[in-house]
């Protein structure tokens, strides 16, 4: 619902971060976007593409890797993914788990072109 | 010019005005709660009984966030706790920039305990961090026992549930043994609180979980 505010959280974060400016193009913005990261990765892109419409982001196309939601099992030390959000460990069936991964989401990579 | 790799946070600058508001609440010993859930399921309701057991033994304070209105602010009000009212106009969730501002109007010297009353939805502000020390996930008896499962990111977490509405238990289909099932199945770790705000059941149990919380 909030994916507007994070598709502009996005552009802030890349000027912030590289030199950007109305002779540098953004070509490419890698994301990590983590399955129980609260946000819905087609409407991101939405977003984005509804906002960049300003030079340097007018002609940037947006990437999205999907991280899986992972669990570390603290008993049989194995690792579980899961699409549900559920703490069971697959293989002992246990609950003494670890989110490792799937509820972050990140900007990886910026690719630029001038 | 190529790739330049940046590694950032989407949400980092949330997160490190979350970081700056924790400290100011540490500063003054304010134990602090962000109480999330669906629109209806209680929350003001469960609010109000707290402030009634609590406001003779500690000084509190309350921060009320809503999509419209100032309904929730007035109904504090009559406590006599200083409360402020954050309007989001549209927006579905608090962020910390606007608990940051609502502050400004609250002086935290003596405030033993701060109650953040978020935007009444189950699922955005669920990743918004607002330097409470716990975010308590109020789900009533009329919503199903289901909605864990549903929408696990708020159960993700959240450290605390009170499962609300208990009274109505007799003539809703929700089964609570499943409803707690469910909900640990999402996070193991999840304290559960059953109240009836009707009924007064499960207030005192709540409200002393509070007191052991309140920093000297």
């Amino acid at each position: 619902m909030h994916e507007l505010s994070v598709a502009q959280n996005i552009i802030d974060i890349v000027k912030d971060n590289v030199p950007v400016n109305n002779y540098t193009n953004v070509k490419k913005v890698l994301l990590e976007v983590g399955e129980f990261s609260g946000i819905v990765a087609d409407s991101l892109l939405f977003c984005f593409d509804a906002i960049k419409l300003e030079t340097p982001f007018k002609n940037a196309e947006m990437e999205i890797r999907n991280i899986p939601f992972k669990l570390f099992c603290n008993s049989c030390k194995s690792e579980t993914t899961n699409t549900f959000g559920i703490r069971l460990c697959d293989k002992c069936k246990g609950y003494d788990t670890n989110i490792i991964s799937g509820t972050d989401m990140k900007i990886i990579e910026v690719e630029l072109d001038s | 010019m190529g790739i330049i790799t940046i590694e950032r946070k989407v949400l980092e600058k949330n997160d490190e005005l979350a970081t700056q508001i924790r400290n100011k609440f540490k500063d003054n010993n304010t134990f602090v709660i962000n109480i999330v859930s669906s629109p209806g399921s209680g929350k003001t309701s469960i609010l109000e009984r707290t402030i009634e057991v609590l406001k003779s033994k500690i000084k509190l304070a309350v921060i009320e966030g809503d999509v419209q209105t100032d309904f929730d602010a007035k109904r504090v009000e009559k406590y006599n706790v200083p409360v402020v009212q954050i309007v989001t106009n549209g927006g579905c969730h608090l962020d910390a920039k606007l608990v940051k501002d609502a502050l400004e109007n609250i002086d935290l010297k003596g405030i033993k305990f701060l109650v953040i009353e978020n935007v009444g939805n189950l699922v955005c502000p669920a990743g918004y961090d607002l330097g409470e020390d716990y975010k308590v996930v109020v789900l009533s008896t009329t919503e199903g026992d289901d909605k864990p499962l549903k929408y696990p990111k708020m159960f993700i977490n959240s450290s605390i549930l009170i499962i609300n509405k208990i009274d109505l238990l007799p003539y809703v289909n929700c089964n609570v043994k499943e409803l707690r099932e469910n909900a640990l199945k999402i996070n193991p770790n999840l304290k559960i609180f059953e109240t009836s705000c009707t009924t007064g059941e499960g207030i005192k149990e709540w409200c002393s979980w509070i007191l052991e919380n309140i920093k000297d």
